[in-house]
């Protein structure tokens, strides 16, 4: 069995991974990132659309060019990239490094030792059954990334008439797809009152096409024995319901962290995020363990998730030279006004940059960090909705022990 | 025209198992089905229990009978065969005082049955044996041979080694006409193809009346009884290490808490008569009483956990909730198999056995083959095997430690080899693989599954199926649509 040994592993090579190989390569360490496909870039690959980049590489990229960029950085740098290599399991040592197990065509299966192991798995979509729409089991129901996959990576039309459930942002993407290939958008179907995507893409993606979008609608119901024939939709607030024919239905419903590997390594999860708990350097709760990106969190962009995973990899090299981070002390909470909070933990004495999802839509919102119910850091926000992130930073004083985050609407 | 000596109509667990035997004797056997794969009918979408032989009476029922022998079979077969079977045993529940006279009445059965090791409990004793049950568990019985199987996977190796023993697989043959002609039946498939048999076994599932009629045999009815069943991840915390049934109702066997022999948690089923033999959606409704039943009866079960739902028939013989396994009394050359509902797939192994015994007394010969029995080649399961035996297996076998289905762990070697032997639907080759039958359920392997189904077959992409005719995946290559 072939046995390769390095300071920082990072798993995933998408638009984290690379990210954090880069950051932990450049300090001057042996990096190996590992990822299952055959080539570099994850979901990237398949997002062949632009607006990726603007602000890690103040530069607007498609998906394809923003792999290639974040490839050559870490290449660059001087990571080994492992491609085509699954990793099967991670488990600790009794001298507190990793070993992962990888299994490839080239290679059959390899232990891979590390110091230090970056998880950057991504996330997965919520299918069809994790919103448990009733119905047929018919053919032609994919979920949005998968019918992406499908058109852009191997050429192929999922269908002729399609309805998307869920207005995320890839199946927005998707709905222009779909029409630039001459796929028909019966309509875009949402649950709640408002658009799940990002401004742009509604603009971009729907109205430019004047596709409709059906907020407060749910999918009720697919129809068809052999291959889909109609959706049953359902107004939420009238209760009436009608159907649309369609031979497709796309679901972009939201995104799951894939987090198998490390909940086999028992690391404290947040159930808020789906990720795990972590601290200011995206070290979990098992010390040496790190992670970024959207396994770590759902992020709007890939941007963010560069940034944040410069972060856990620079930490990681940090934890792979000295065996040890500074404690973090401090414990992070936040009002109900936020779905949660990124990191969990911090660093007393450091300036900890933190992440939100708020829980409300309101045009104007304070923002105020307490450390220990003394006020640190405040910043108004505008237009403030579920679906963009909110990102601010603090000086956390030395001795704290909780720093506490209020978003309060203002009128 | 290809001439057998014995066709049996229906690859599900009743025809393959019977096929399955008959493939032990000198013998000319074909196994047709309307399907594109075996197993796609009733015995794809069940609870894939290996029951205890309490819920009939043996003195009355043949199904009872049948239940008590077949389940003692399955370890032989599995360690010829290599399915996912464990017999991880049965706890049947009252969960109120008031179900407990009928909770007497069900184990004074299988007293009667002789069911091994049956074994009455009070709550402690329960909870002792499945720490999980609610605190609503008043009292139980334990049937230790009781247990769960993969039901396709099993009917798949029947198939399979059937076929390497010489039967024949016919798929996509739906039997549209069946005219006798001196010693031979010619039976005539809807897309034209002809078999002739000189014994036809009827094992059509829901489709047994209409294969009897067609053959000239009995005049009955089968009746579908839906069932909806819904599939929770293998991370849920409410798997059972045991199956747990209620009390049963006059019509069902109750909903059921499974830890299913791939891993994961099953609840359900539930039972609806429908007039319609292809209905097989889900309903709100239905999920959620199962869902209400199934928390009652297990802690730590939830919706947040759920991967799919899906749901299945019984066929149901009315009037008669026995078995109907006779040589038919107006076809001679005709052997029915009708009404295999619960426990037929616990049952099927003996079935087989019975079947061959009828067509004995036909008249029909049967010598033991005398060369060796072929062994179907290790299925060389990338979750089951160690990383050093899969380096191992890397060797000769490069695509074995290609993992396509990251969800269940499943390799491309695997994928490869189901391909190879026949299983060119994209349901196919999940149900023969486990491959997209995990939490993502095919979002991310599914492209990849059917590049491969098309490379390995040779079938275009744009042709391929979810399940046979009908179900196309795809509708052409990018640019063959006009944009507008």
């Amino acid at each position: 069995m072939k046995q390769i040994n390095c300071d920082v592993a990072v798993i995933g090579a998408g638009g984290a991974g690379l990210s954090a190989a880069a950051a932990a390569a450049a300090q001057g360490k042996k990096v190996a990132v590992i990822d299952r496909e055959e080539s570099c870039g994850g979901v990237l690959c398949q997002c062949i659309h632009n607006g990726f980049g603007l602000r890690y590489f103040n530069e607007e990229l498609t998906g394809p060019e923003y792999a290639l960029r974040m490839e050559r950085c870490a290449r660059e740098s001087g990571a080994e990239i492992l491609l085509g290599e699954t990793v099967g399991a991670v488990k600790r040592n009794s001298d507190s490094t990793f070993e992962a197990t990888l299994y490839s065509v080239a290679n059959g299966v390899s232990k891979l030792n590390t110091k230090a192991v970056v998880f950057a798995t991504g996330c997965r979509e919520r299918t069809r059954a994790n919103i448990a729409v009733p119905g047929d089991r018919s053919a032609g129901v994919y979920t949005a990334g998968s019918a992406q996959k499908l058109m852009n990576l191997t050429g192929m039309l999922p269908g002729r008439r399609a309805v998307i459930v869920g207005s995320g942002d890839i199946g927005l993407i998707m709905a222009r797809r779909c029409r630039w290939s001459g796929i028909e958008v019966a309509a875009v179907v949402e649950i709640l009152p408002e658009p799940s995507g990002l401004p742009r893409n509604i603009a971009q993606c729907l109205r430019d096409f004047d596709i409709p979008l059906l907020l407060s609608h749910r999918c009720a119901r697919i129809i068809g024995r052999n291959r889909v024939e109609a959706v049953e939709i359902e107004n939420l607030i009238t209760k009436e319901r009608f159907t649309y024919q369609c031979d497709t239905v796309l679901f972009s419903v939201g995104l799951i962290p894939e987090n198998e590997l490390l909940k086999s390594m028992g690391v404290a999860m947040n159930p808020a995020t789906g990720g795990p708990c972590v601290d200011g350097s995206c070290q979990c709760a098992l010390p040496g363990v790190f992670a970024a990106g959207n396994s770590l969190h759902v992020h709007d962009l890939v941007d963010f998730a560069s940034i944040e995973a410069r972060r856990a990899g620079m930490a990681a090299a940090e934890y792979a030279s000295s065996g040890k981070l500074p404690e973090a002390a401090a414990v992070v909470a936040c009002s109900k006004t936020l779905k949660y909070a990124i990191p969990n933990k911090c660093v007393p004495g450091t300036a900890c940059e933190f992440f939100f999802r708020p829980t409300v839509s309101c045009a104007k919102a304070k923002l105020t960090a307490l450390a220990d119910g003394v006020g640190i850091a405040q910043k108004m926000c505008v237009s403030v909705r579920p679906a963009e992130m909110l990102a601010m930073k603090a000086e956390i004083p030395a001795n704290a022990a909780k720093v506490q985050f209020h978003l309060e609407e203002c009128k | 025209m290809k001439q057998y000596d014995v066709v049996v109509i229906g690859a599900g667990a009743t025809g393959a198992s019977i096929a399955w035997r008959l493939s032990h004797y000198d013998l000319q056997v074909a196994l047709v089905d309307r399907c594109a794969d075996a197993s796609f009918g009733v015995s794809k979408a069940n609870s894939g229990i290996v029951h205890g032989g309490f819920h009939h009476s043996a003195d009355s029922t043949l199904k009872a009978k049948l239940e008590l022998e077949g389940n003692e079979m399955f370890d032989a077969l599995q360690k010829e065969l290599d399915f996912e079977f464990t017999r991880c045993g049965i706890l049947v529940v009252a969960y109120s005082d008031e179900e407990l006279p009928q909770l007497q009445k069900l184990y004074e059965r299988g007293v009667a049955n002789k069911v091994p090791g049956i074994e009455m409990c009070d709550r402690p004793r329960l909870l002792e044996l499945e720490p999980k049950l609610t605190d609503a568990a008043v009292a139980g019985f334990f049937v230790p041979r009781g247990g769960v199987i993969e039901p396709y996977g099993y009917v798949f190796s029947l198939v399979e080694s059937a076929e390497l023993n010489g039967v024949e697989f016919w798929r996509n043959f739906q039997v549209v006409s069946a005219e006798k002609e001196g010693d031979f039946r010619t039976l005539t498939a809807a897309d034209g193809r002809k078999v002739q048999a000189r014994f036809v076994v009827n094992a059509a599932g829901l489709y047994a009346d209409e294969v009897s009629r067609i053959c000239g045999g009995e005049e009955f009815e089968i009746r579908p009884r839906k069932g909806e069943e819904y599939l929770l991840d293998r991370t849920s915390p409410g798997r059972p290490s045991k199956v747990i049934f209620p009390v049963p109702t006059p019509c069902s066997k109750g909903m059921l808490v499974i830890p299913t022999a791939g891993g994961t948690t099953m609840i359900g089923p539930s039972a609806t008569m429908v007039d319609d033999k292809e209905e097989n959606s889900t309903t709100q409704p239905e999920r959620e009483i199962i869902f209400e039943h199934s928390k009652k009866m297990v802690k730590g079960i939830c919706e947040r956990d759920l991967v799919a739902a899906f749901s299945g028939l019984r066929p149901v013989l009315p009037g008669n909730e026995d078995f109907f396994i006779a040589r038919s009394e107006k076809a001679s050359d005709l052997i029915q198999a009708a009404g295999i509902q619960s426990p037929g797939l616990t049952a099927s192994p003996a079935i087989g056995v019975y079947v061959k015994n009828i067509l004995a007394d036909c008249g029909i010969e049967l010598k033991e083959k005398s060369a060796p029995r072929k062994i179907l080649p290790p299925k060389n399961r990338a979750r089951e095997l160690t990383p050093e035996e899969l380096d191992k297996l890397h060797a000769d076998e490069k695509l074995a430690s290609r993992i396509i289905c990251r969800c269940e762990f499943i390799s491309e070697a695997e994928i490869v080899a189901a391909v190879r032997r026949g299983h060119v639907t994209l349901d196919g080759v999940k149900f023969r693989t486990r491959a997209g039958m995990g939490r993502c359920q095919g979002g991310f392997c599914a492209p990849k599954i059917m590049q491969i189904i098309s490379r390995e077959s040779g079938i275009p992409m744009e042709e391929l199926t979810k399940r046979g005719p009908g179900s196309e995946l795809l509708v052409g290559k990018l640019g063959s649509l006009e944009v507008k």
